[in-house]
C-alpha cells in the first residue's frame, strides 16, 4: 500500500498522563499507551494510566484532533484471558482510535464484539512479510501493522509495495536486537517475559553492586556487566551486556545504543511508510518532549520541502543526548548492521 | 506418547547432515523434521535434498515434517517457503504466519503450528485449527500449568508436542551474532558457523556458560531436558520434541524410550542423559520458573 506523497503519522510514546500531554503539546500526531497491567508490553512499577488518568487522556487528545492508540500486545492465557478481553472493551468504551494487539485469539475477539474498532497489528506478533500481515488483514481486518526491527531498507519497501495495510516502523529509541515477539531471553533469565508478562529484565531482578572488580549489574543474579571506575554503568538490559565468547570480552549481542533513523527520513517517505514510532514510554516526559519536538520540526521540513531535507546536527545533537549510551544507529535498516 | 525429532538448528558440513540422518532412520523416534529454520545463507542441503532426506525417513516408516523458517526476512525467503508449501508429499510445520497464510489459501489440513507462532491460549489455537492446523508445538517458554489450562480450553483435543530435550531456541534476530563474533557482516559471513556442532557458547564474565551463539539464533546454553519431569508432562502431550546436538542425539531418544516404555524410570533415564549432554540442564519454564533454573520440586 504506497499512497503517492502521503503525510508520516509521528507515533509517540506516552507512559504516563504527563507524558502524553507533552507529546501532545510538542506535535505527536498520535500517542501510544497501555492500562497498569500485564496487557501491554512496558508494565513496569508506576508506569502507565488508571480508567480515570485514561479518560483524562483521550479528551486531552481528542480535543487537540490527535489520536489515542492503546497498546494491548501480550499474549493471554486460559487463566487471565478475560482481563485481555476487559481491556479491549475497555478501549472501545473510552473512544480509542485504535488497539495494538499482538495475539490472533484476542483480534478475532475484538473483531467480532467491536467491528468498529480500529486494530492495529503490534510489533509483537513478529510479522516481518507482507503474506504474514495479509494473514491479519484477512482474518481481522487490521488496518496497520508495525513492523519489527529486523528488516533492512529494501525489505521494507517490499513489504508495503505488497501490503494490503498501511506500515508503521520504529524511527528513534531503544533498539530490540532480537524480534519482537520472538524473544524468550527474559523469561529464561527471569521468568517474565515480553510475550505474557510485558517486561523485558524487569527492574525487580537488577540488582547494583559496587565489587573491587568495579560495579556490577546483574538479573537475578546472572552477571550482565562489570563497569570500570570511568564508565557509565548501564541497565542490564540482557541482550546489552558485555559476555565472553572465545575468551573475547565485548557486546556480544549489541552495545548500548538506540535507533536513530532521522536521516533515512526521505528514504521511509519513498518507500510509503504510512507512520514513525518513537519507542520510550518507559522513559521521562522530559525526553518525550525533546525527542517529538526534534522528528515533529524533522517531519514538517520533509513536508515542506522533501528534495533539499537534510537530517541538521542540531538535531541529531539533541537526540543523542537522550539516547541510550549516548550513541545512535540506523540498525536492521542500514544492512551492514546485521 | 510420540517421539519426535526437532530440525536440525545449526549448520553443519552437508556429509554430517546425511550421516546424521541415516542414523536417524533406525532410531527409535517416530517424527523427524527437516529443513533450514534458522538462516537463508545456509546452503549444504537444499530444499532438493531435504527432500531427499524426508523421503529417506519417510521409506524407514518415520513420519517425515518440512519445517519452515522462523525469521522471512526477503522475497527469496518466501520463495523457498512457497516451494515448502507447494509440495504434497510431507506434512509442513508452520514457523511464521506466513506459513500459514500459503498453508491455509492452499487448502492443506495437515500442518502443524510450530513453537514460534507464540500460541498461548485456546482462542488463538482454535484459530489456527480452522485454517487447518492438525498438531501444535507449544511455545518453550510456556509451563505445563498453562499449558493443561490451555488443553482444557479447546472444543476438541488437539495434539500436542512439547519441546522437552535440547538446548533452548530463545530468540530470533536480523543480525547474525556468530559472524559478529569474527568480526564479519552477515552478507559476508564466510559461512563461520558451518562445523561449529552445538554453537558458540557465551559466558558471563564470571565465567558462567550462559547462552549459545548459533547465526541469528540465540539458544540456552544448559540443556532444557524434561526426562526426569516425564510423569507430570505425559498427560499434557502427544509428542515429545528433541533438538538434534553434535553428539549422542541417538543415546538422547533412546533414553526418553526406555523411559516411556518403563524400561528405565525417568530418574534414572535423566541421570544417565547426563553424561550425553554438551552442558548442564534446566528445566525451569515447565516448571513456571526463569527457564534457566534446574527445578526439583521438594
Amino acid at each position: 500500500m504506497t499512497p503517492a506523497s502521503q503525510r508520516i503519522e509521528l507515533v509517540c510514546p506516552a507512559g504516563s498522563l504527563p507524558a502524553l500531554k507533552t507529546a501532545i503539546d510538542n506535535g505527536a500526531d498520535c500517542v501510544y499507551l497501555g492500562f497498569k497491567d500485564a496487557t501491554n508490553a512496558r508494565n513496569f512499577t508506576g508506569l502507565n494510566f488508571d480508567a480515570r488518568q485514561m479518560r483524562e487522556g483521550v479528551d486531552y487528545a481528542h480535543a487537540r484532533k490527535r489520536k489515542v492508540l492503546l497498546a494491548l500486545n501480550t499474549y493471554p492465557q486460559s487463566a487471565n484471558w478475560a482481563d485481555w478481553t476487559a481491556a479491549v472493551d475497555r478501549a472501545a468504551a473510552l473512544g480509542i482510535d485504535a488497539v495494538i494487539l499482538a495475539d490472533p485469539g484476542l483480534m478475532a475477539y475484538a473483531a467480532k464484539t467491536h467491528p468498529q474498532l480500529r486494530l492495529h497489528l503490534s510489533v509483537q506478533g513478529s510479522a516481518t512479510s507482507y503474506e504474514a500481515i495479509a494473514w491479519y488483514h484477512e482474518r481481522f481486518g487490521i488496518q496497520r501493522a508495525v513492523l519489527p526491527r529486523v528488516l533492512s531498507l529494501a525489505q521494507v519497501e517490499k513489504v508495503i509495495a505488497n501490503s494490503p495495510v498501511e506500515i508503521e516502523v520504529f524511527g528513534f529509541g531503544g533498539l530490540c536486537v532480537m524480534v519482537e515477539g520472538r524473544c524468550a531471553l527474559s523469561a529464561y533469565a527471569t521468568g517474565e517475559s515480553p510475550n505474557c508478562n510485558g517486561a523485558c529484565s524487569p527492574g525487580k531482578h537488577v540488582r547494583w553492586e559496587q565489587t573491587p572488580r568495579g560495579m556490577e549489574t546483574r538479573l537475578n543474579g546472572i552477571l550482565i556487566d562489570r563497569f570500570g571506575a570511568n564508565e557509565r554503568a548501564g541497565y542490564p538490559t540482557l541482550c546489552k551486556g558485555r559476555f565472553e565468547v572465545n575468551d573475547e570480552t565485548y557486546y556480544a549481542i549489541e552495545e548500548p545504543t538506540s535507533l536513530n533513523t532521522l536521516e533515512m527520513l526521505p528514504e521511509l517517505a519513498r518507500v510509503g511508510v504510512s507512520a514513525i514510532k518513537i519507542e520510550g514510554r518507559q522513559r521521562s516526559p522530559a525526553y518525550v518532549a525533546q525527542v517529538t519536538r526534534v522528528w515533529r520540526a524533522a517531519l514538517d521540513r520533509l513536508a515542506l520541502d522533501p528534495a533539499s531535507f537534510r537530517a541538521q546536527p542540531a538535531w541529531m545533537a539533541e537526540l543523542n543526548k537522550v539516547s541510550e549510551g549516548q550513541s545512535h544507529t540506523l540498525g536492521a535498516y542500514y544492512r551492514p548492521w546485521k | 506418547m510420540k517421539l519426535s525429532l526437532g530440525p536440525l538448528l545449526y549448520y553443519w558440513p552437508r556429509q554430517s547432515v546425511l550421516d546424521f540422518y541415516a542414523g536417524i532412520a533406525d532410531s527409535p523416534v517416530d517424527i523427524v523434521h527437516l529443513g533450514e529454520t534458522v538462516c537463508s545463507r545456509r546452503h549444504e542441503l537444499r530444499l532438493d535434498d531435504w527432500l531427499e532426506v524426508a523421503a529417506m525417513l519417510a521409506a524407514a516408516g518415520k513420519e517425515a515434517v518440512l519445517s519452515s523458517q522462523s525469521l522471512i526476512e526477503s522475497e527469496s525467503d518466501l520463495k523457498t517457503l512457497r516451494r515448502i508449501v507447494g509440495q504434497g508429499d510431507f506434512r509442513v510445520e508452520a514457523n511464521d504466519f506466513a506459513a500459514v497464510r500459503l498453508l491455509a489459501d492452499a487448502g492443506r489440513r495437515d500442518w502443524i503450528a510450530g513453537p514460534t507462532l507464540n500460541v498461548f491460549n485456546p482462542h488463538t489455537l482454535g484459530l489456527l485449527v480452522e485454517s487447518g492446523a492438525s498438531r501444535w508445538v507449544v511455545p518453550p517458554e510456556m509451563s505445563g500449568e498453562v499449558l493443561a489450562g490451555l488443553r482444557a480450553g479447546l472444543p476438541a483435543p488437539l495434539e500436542t508436542e512439547v519441546f522437552a530435550y535440547g538446548r533452548l531456541p530463545l530468540a530470533h534476530s536480523a543480525r547474525c551474532f556468530t559472524a559478529r563474533h569474527y568480526n564479519l557482516q552477515k552478507d559476508s559471513c564466510e559461512f563461520r558457523c558451518l562445523g561449529i556442532a552445538d554453537g558458540l557458547v557465551l559466558r558471563t564474565r564470571e565465567g558462567e556458560a550462559f547462552l549459545t551463539l548459533n547465526g541469528v539464533q540465540t539458544q540456552s546454553a544448559r540443556v532444557h531436558n524434561l526426562l526426569g519431569d516425564l510423569p507430570a508432562l505425559q498427560p499434557h502431550a502427544e509428542v515429545l520434541r528433541i533438538s538434534p546436538q553434535g553428539a549422542d542425539s541417538r543415546e538422547i531418544i533412546q533414553l526418553f524410550r526406555a523411559a516411556l516404555d518403563g524400561q528405565r524410570s525417568p530418574e534414572s533415564a535423566f541421570a544417565v542423559s547426563v553424561a550425553h549432554m554438551p552442558a548442564a540442564p534446566c528445566n525451569g519454564f515447565w516448571h513456571g520458573r526463569p527457564g534457566v533454573e534446574q527445578y526439583v520440586a521438594v
